[in-house]
Order: C-alpha cells, then sequence, then structure tokens
C-alpha cells in the first residue's frame, strides 16, 4: 500500500535537491589542437560553501570553468545544476541558469563607465524603451554601497586602477545573484585590505546559501576562506578534501606531484660594483625624488601599496615614460635613458607588469615572442635573420627555463600563464642584461612555476646581473630581496636592509 | 577602509571633473569653428567678402554634406564596433540605378522596364533602399558567419556591387524621372533626411541597449561575448543598417540629379569614414557617436566650399584636404593621450 502522500513526496524531493550538489561535473574531456586540457575531470560545489580550486598554471582550472560558464562546449562529459544535467550553448545560457564568473584577465569595457560595464545587457528601461540612466545610476550605487566599495559609477574603467576594476568585476558577479560564483583569481591585483573585503563579500554570499569557486594560488588565502580544496594536475582531477584536513604541503604535493622542499631559494651571492645609479628622479605626475642604488648580484625589492608608483619608476627606468627631473648613471656613467632601445643598449632589461597587454604579442609564436628583444643587436646579417642560430638559442632557453610548450612554434596565447612569463623572462636573458628590472614576475603563477622563477633569479644574481624585483607579494619581497625599497604614493620611504626587515615594518612604510 | 575612489593622479578635484564633463564633440566643434573662422579671415583678405554669413554659401555646404552625412551615421555604428564599411559608396551606386529604373517616366522610349513607368514615388524608395539593406545584411552575415575582417568582407561587396549597377544599367544613365521621385532630393529635403536620421541613431547610441551594445563589442569584444551578449547577431543588425542607411543615400542621390547612374557615389565611402573618424570616433572602436560624425561631415562641407571660395586650384584642393584630415586625427590622438 503507498502510503505516502503528495506532500511527503515533495518533502522528499527538497530534501534530495538540498543533499544533491549545486554544481556537479564529471566525466568532462576537452582537447585543443595540441594538447589535452581536461581528461575525465570532475567536480562537485554544494550550496553555502566555498570551494577552492588549485593546480599549476595549465593544470585546467580555468578551461573547467570556462566550460562551466558556458564559454567553452565540452568534448565528452556533463554538467549538472541543482541535480539538472544541462547543455550550455553560451556564456548567457549560464548566466541565465545561475551561474556568474570573475575571470582572470578582467573582461570590461574600458570606454564605457561602471554602471554600464555592470548592467550591460540588462540596463533598466523607461516607458519608451530607452535605458533609464538615472535609474542605472542608482542601481549601481547601491550595489557598491551594499558591497561597501568606494567607487564612482560613473567613473569611466579606463581611468580607474587595476585593483579598482577588479573590484567592479567582483561588483559585477555579485549583481548577477547566481547560485554559482566562480573566482579565478579575484585577488591578483588586491592589497591586503580589499582581499579581507572581498573575504567579507564572499562569507555575506555564503550564508545566502550560494556556491563559490575560489581559484587561487595563494595558500594562505585558501586556508582562510574556503571549506573545501580540489587540486587538478596536467587536466586530471587528483582529489577533494576538507580545508581543515589537509596540510599545504599535501596541498603542494598533490598539484606538483613532487615535494617542494624550499620557497625562496634565495642563495647567498658576493654584491659587486654599483650598476645603477639613481639621484632624485621624477616623472611628472607619477613620482618624485627617488634616489638609489643597485649593485650586481644584488636583488633589490620595491614593495608599495597599489597606486604607489613603483610601476611608473620601472617604466620611466626603461625610458618608457622618460623622466622629467634627475639623473640615471650606469656604471657610474650618466646617461639619458629617453626611449626602451636606449635602455637596453645600456644594458637594461624590463618585465612589465601585465603581460597580456604589454608583455606577450598573443597572435604570434613563442620563437617570434622570446626573439623579439634581441634581434635588434644580434643574429642578423645584412638585415636577414639568422633563422638556425636564433631557433637554437631559443630552444636552448626554452629548456633551461622549462617551458612546456609543444614546440617554438606554438602561438603563445595557447600557453598557461606561467609559461607565457617564462617566455617573456626568456626574451630579456637572450639579450644578455646587466640590470633586469621585474615588475610582478610570479603574478597568476603557480607554485611549481614561481620556485623556478625564483631560483632563476637567485641563478642570475649569482652571474653579476642586478636584479630590481617589484612585487605585491610580501612574503615573496621578504624571501628574495637583499634589501627593500619602499614607496607610498610616488615618494620613496626608505631601504631597509633585508635583515632588519619584516611584514610588518615594510606594511607600515607602505602606508604611511 | 574600501577600495579607493577612482583617481587618474594628482591634479585638483574641480578640473578632473570639469575635464570628464567635457564632452569630446566640444574640441571637434572647436575646430569647426577654426576652419570657419580661417576661411572668413581668408575671404576677406583675398575677396573683400564674407564667407560664412552668406546664407546662400551655407545652405549649398550642408546640401552638399547631406548625402555623405546619411551614410556617415552608418558608418559611425559600423566603426564604434572597431568594423569598416567599404561598400557605402557602391551601395550608392546600385541603389540609385535600380531606383531610378522604377521611377522612370512613361512618355520616353527607353525605359528599362517598359510596364514599370509613372509609378509612385513609394515604390521607387522603397526597392532603392532594400537593396542597400540587402547588400548591408550580405556584408553582416559575411562577417558574422564567416569572421572574415570587416575590411575585406565590404571590399568584396564594394567592387561586386559596382559591378552590378554597371550591369543594371548597360553602362548607359537612367534618366527621365518622374517629378514625384525627384521631389525627395529637392530644395531641404536631402538636409532634413539627414538631420532626422542623424538625431534618431544618436539617441539609438546613448540612449538604448542596442546602443550600449554597440559600444560594447568594440570596447572589448570577449567582455561582450561573456556578459551573454549575442555579437554575432549584433553586427549583422549594424551592417545591415549601415547598408540601408547607405541605400537612403543612394536614393536622394538619384532624385538629387533625376537620373541613376552606375558611376554615382564613387569614393563616397571614404568622405564617410574620414568625417567619422574627424568627428572623433576612434577606429579601434568602443568610442564616438554620432554628433562628432556630423561636426566631421560639416567640417569636410565647410573646407570644399571655402577651397573653391578662395578658388584654390582643384588639385590642391584635394591634397590639402588629406593633409587636414590628417592634422585633425593626430590632434584628437594627442588630445586623448593627455586626457589619461
Amino acid at each position: 500500500m503507498d502510503r505516502t502522500t503528495a506532500v511527503d513526496r515533495d518533502l522528499t524531493r527538497s530534501a534530495e535537491a538540498e543533499r544533491a550538489p549545486l554544481l556537479e561535473v564529471n566525466g568532462i574531456r576537452k582537447a585543443f589542437p595540441g594538447v589535452v586540457a581536461l581528461d575525465n575531470v570532475q567536480f562537485r560545489l554544494r550550496a553555502g560553501t566555498v570551494h577552492a580550486l588549485m593546480g599549476e598554471n595549465g593544470a585546467g582550472k580555468s578551461t573547467l570553468m570556462k566550460i562551466i560558464a558556458g564559454i567553452y562546449a565540452p568534448d565528452q562529459g556533463q554538467v549538472r545544476v541543482k541535480g539538472k544535467a544541462l547543455v550550455f550553448k553560451g556564456p548567457l545560457d549560464a548566466l541565465n541558469n545561475g551561474i556568474a564568473m570573475i575571470h582572470q584577465e578582467l573582461n570590461l569595457m574600458p570606454s564605457m563607465t561602471v554602471a554600464e560595464n555592470i548592467w550591460i545587457r540588462r540596463e533598466p528601461k523607461t516607458k519608451f524603451g530607452f535605458v533609464d540612466h538615472a535609474q542605472l545610476r542608482r542601481l549601481t550605487q547601491d550595489l557598491l554601497d551594499h558591497l561597501v566599495i568606494d567607487i564612482d559609477p560613473e567613473a569611466e574603467v579606463r581611468n580607474l586602477s587595476i585593483a579598482n576594476r577588479q573590484m567592479v568585476e567582483i561588483a559585477k558577479a555579485v549583481s548577477y545573484n547566481s547560485d554559482v560564483l566562480i573566482m579565478d583569481e579575484p585577488t591578483s591585483a588586491l592589497t591586503d585590505t580589499e582581499v579581507n573585503h572581498l573575504f567579507r563579500i564572499i562569507r555575506q554570499l555564503q550564508a545566502q546559501g550560494k556556491g563559490i569557486v575560489y581559484i587561487t594560488h595563494k595558500m594562505n588565502e585558501l586556508f582562510e576562506i574556503a571549506d573545501e580544496v580540489s587540486v587538478f594536475r596536467d587536466g586530471k582531477y587528483i582529489d577533494t578534501r576538507k580545508a581543515t584536513e589537509v596540510t599545504r604541503d599535501e596541498i603542494i604535493q598533490m598539484m606538483v606531484g613532487r615535494e617542494i622542499t624550499q620557497m625562496f631559494p634565495k642563495l647567498s651571492v658576493p654584491i659587486g660594483e654599483v650598476v645603477l645609479a639613481v639621484k632624485n628622479l621624477g616623472s611628472h605626475g607619477f613620482f618624485r625624488e627617488v634616489s638609489f642604488e643597485l649593485r650586481a648580484g644584488e636583488i633589490l625589492g620595491l614593495a608599495g601599496l597599489i597606486g604607489s608608483g613603483r610601476s611608473n619608476l620601472a617604466e620611466t627606468l626603461f625610458g618608457v615614460v622618460p623622466a622629467t627631473t634627475g639623473s640615471i648613471s650606469i656604471a657610474g656613467i650618466e646617461v639619458t635613458i629617453d626611449s626602451p632601445a636606449r635602455a637596453i643598449r645600456s644594458g637594461m632589461a624590463f618585465l612589465t607588469e601585465d603581460r597580456k597587454e604589454t608583455g606577450c604579442f598573443l597572435g604570434l609564436d613563442v620563437l617570434a615572442n622570446m626573439s623579439a628583444a634581441v634581434l635588434a643587436k644580434r643574429y642578423v646579417r645584412c638585415g636577414f635573420v639568422q633563422r638556425k642560430a636564433i631557433q637554437k638559442d631559443c630552444g636552448d632557453m626554452s629548456g633551461t627555463l622549462r617551458v612546456k610548450t609543444p614546440g617554438l612554434d606554438e602561438v603563445i596565447q595557447n600557453l598557461s600563464g606561467g609559461n607565457q612569463q617564462k617566455v617573456l623572462i626568456g626574451r630579456w636573458l637572450l639579450t644578455k642584461p646587466n640590470i633586469l628590472i621585474l615588475d610582478e614576475p610570479t603574478r597568476g603563477i603557480d607554485v611549481g612555476a614561481k620556485a623556478e622563477i625564483h631560483r632563476l633569479m637567485s641563478e642570475l644574481a649569482g652571474q653579476g646581473v642586478a636584479l630590481l624585483m617589484i612585487s605585491s607579494e610580501l612574503p615573496e619581497v621578504l624571501g628574495m630581496s637583499d634589501r627593500i625599497m619602499v614607496m607610498h604614493e610616488g615618494r620613496m620611504i626608505g631601504i631597509v636592509d633585508r635583515k632588519d626587515a619584516n611584514q610588518v615594518r615594510i606594511m607600515e612604510m607602505a602606508s604611511q | 577602509m574600501s577600495a579607493s575612489k577612482s583617481t587618474t593622479g594628482e591634479g585638483s578635484e574641480t578640473l578632473k571633473r570639469a575635464k570628464r564633463k567635457w564632452p569630446p564633440e566640444l574640441s571637434i566643434f572647436m575646430v569647426l569653428i577654426g576652419v570657419s573662422l580661417f576661411f572668413e579671415a581668408i575671404g576677406w583678405y583675398l575677396n573683400g567678402q564674407s564667407f560664412i554669413f552668406n546664407i546662400d554659401r551655407l545652405q549649398i555646404i550642408v546640401l552638399q554634406v547631406a548625402v555623405i552625412g546619411v551614410i556617415a551615421v552608418g558608418a559611425t555604428m559600423v566603426i564604434i564596433t572597431s568594423g569598416i564599411d567599404l561598400s557605402s559608396g557602391s551601395v550608392v551606386a546600385a541603389t540609385a540605378v535600380v531606383s531610378a529604373s522604377l521611377a522612370q517616366v512613361s512618355d520616353f522610349p527607353r525605359a528599362v522596364f517598359p510596364h514599370l513607368t509613372d509609378l509612385a514615388p513609394f515604390w521607387p524608395i522603397l526597392t532603392g533602399v532594400s537593396v542597400g539593406l540587402v547588400i548591408g545584411l550580405i556584408n553582416g552575415l559575411l562577417i558574422a558567419l564567416t569572421e572574415i575582417p570587416p575590411f575585406i568582407a565590404t571590399l568584396g561587396t564594394m567592387v561586386a556591387a559596382r559591378g552590378f549597377a554597371k550591369w543594371f544599367t548597360g553602362a548607359m544613365p537612367v534618366s527621365m524621372l518622374t517629378d514625384s521621385f525627384a521631389w525627395i532630393g529637392s530644395g531641404i529635403n536631402p538636409v532634413v533626411i539627414f538631420v532626422v536620421l542623424a538625431i534618431a541613431f544618436q539617441v539609438v547610441l546613448r540612449y538604448t541597449r542596442f546602443g550600449k551594445f554597440t559600444y560594447a563589442i568594440g570596447a572589448n569584444r570577449q567582455a561582450a561575448v561573456v556578459s551573454g551578449i549575442a555579437v554575432h547577431r549584433h553586427l549583422v543588425w549594424i551592417y545591415a543598417l549601415a547598408g540601408l542607411l547607405s541605400g537612403i543615400a543612394g536614393t536622394v542621390t538619384a532624385a538629387r540629379a533625376v537620373s541613376g547612374q552606375a558611376g554615382m557615389g564613387f569614393g563616397y565611402e571614404l568622405d564617410a569614414i574620414a568625417a567619422v573618424v574627424i568627428g572623433g570616433t576612434s577606429l579601434s572602436g568602443g568610442i564616438g557617436g554620432v554628433t562628432g560624425t556630423v561636426i566631421g561631415v560639416l567640417i569636410l562641407g565647410v573646407m570644399t566650399s571655402g577651397f573653391t571660395f578662395i578658388r584654390l586650384d582643384a588639385y590642391y584642393q584635394e591634397m590639402v584636404k588629406g593633409a587636414i584630415i590628417v592634422a585633425a586625427v593626430v590632434a584628437d590622438q594627442y588630445r586623448r593621450r593627455n586626457r589619461r
């Protein structure tokens, strides 16, 4: 006899829905020409939890998230949202089914305002079908107030700092009020204060029963905010563990498949002569009165908050935006650096902050990208490029740096962020610089590649290269630098020796 | 403490706010004033008479630019999406000959369609404009479906449409048109058409969701895709509208000349693009508007009229015109870079 009533059946169904994960993917496979990005991968997100996703660059995390967000279609496999199997025909489908994503590369329209960016496609309309701009501004202001984000809704995104742009992306994703919120490296350009702010927002969403996927390379963030952590490696799913029941080393081991014994392999290196001396350097509107000396074999870390002028200083040293006051001396001789070509001729090299915008030639292959800077000096006879020679040296460099690529003819856009960064470092190393300026060299890069880049930096120092390293990651600054220079709002606050430096002191100097 | 307020760096707050509210069209408008005053000054010096304060001349300027202006409205939208439409001039020709062929008078022995003469102007207008729409649709579908660069797609239709016009007319002009059709191109009518279309599309660009999509696609196409915008469908619309507007321009051209010829509209697309670019719309997309294009169109018109006024050799005219177009864009780039 069937005693179950309609009410009972409803209750059972809703209880099952609660137990069913918010988002579930199974058996996902995705291949691109030349590489299998995902191989039989699974992932489960429960409501009201923050699920961290870790893995080296190229492990497949962003690819899987893009499949979930409807940007890619899987070759095989299934995506289930609240128990229902769905096939997304495009990003709009995913958005309509309650999945929103904050991308690693900011997807904003620079020439449009914050309000227009957040509400694009969902603009409030007046009776006659026109966009209601007053309401648009009000909605945006309400959203920003609710999230306690202090940005002008009418500001054009291109005038915002990268940190603020990231906050706009976050606000936009939250505004979809979706059940699933995917965050891909949401804090790469944020300071600690802003990160805490983001965490407050995440905890709010969590309490509302939303599920959050959090992709990051920063271990400390993971342990602070995540309930569960899943690890991918080389396109394969490794394991899922509760954040409280796993150690940092265990995660690293799952990610890399081998033990990383030392995070910052700083070697003790003899410091030589002064190769770069900067006196009272200033660039109108960006920074002023900066003076320091840089010696061969030394790593000078440059710390400061976003907007402190560090990248501007680097650009001025390298001649991208020539100095308006002060002097630069290379090996004791004063030089006027009025262009990057002049800087390169003087023995400098510059790895920029944003590899996508100012580093990579995305549509060109690894060879073209790696040989870009050195062709001005070598490998050219009577105007013709000596292909064999440059191919050999680029191949060797690629091997030394352990760049993961099917070949030198692979389009660099297909490489992971970490490998793109290595190619760019290779570009500069080929020019055999005496002074290497690195702006956020390990931003958005996984643990394994990070350690390799740090090892490389130490080796270069050992060979007598002078390094200036800009970094927003204090552990990196403290671990790698011989001395640390701190900037704040365009002024140099001071230079601290390695042995006298600690996180608190640096932060104090940076926020004066 | 929360994320900091947006700033561009140092500088007084009020000046920054003023600069932000300073519409970019204002600087282009000042260029227009400047060019006009320049010819005014030269006019007094060389001819002893005013250049600007002459109603007839102003009317002629506005009439001459009205047709290019209509095309430029469509070109503005295309360029905002970071595309380009090279087919406008050929569409004018194709449209002119087709609409003229349906507007012929009956007492003309060599009509193209002997049974379709003395038709009400509605028919030639409808057909002409439809031809423009169809060519625009072909452009849009080519670009959206095959993803070949707009430059190439519209280059193809440019050549094909011109060829169609030549074939259609057998290289003979289509003349003897009805008065009611010719009326469209007479007097102030082309200007009215231009003004109405310019206002309508400026409103669309600034105040509708369709307009915001147009800017978004040009500003960051990937972001537009990811935000759920149907980019392909939108681009088909944009190119179709551009074709439609070129069709209107072609119909007006035929009406004004009271004939349809396969050679009409030659070079119009470049004039239209020049006007759009001078008016402050960026070729890389995401920035600009119809207001700037109208000013750009007027600048071109003032220049052409001014050169005739000071009786500058026609060949010099073209060289100077080219130089001024480049100068206007360089000045705008410079101003844009310094705004940062």
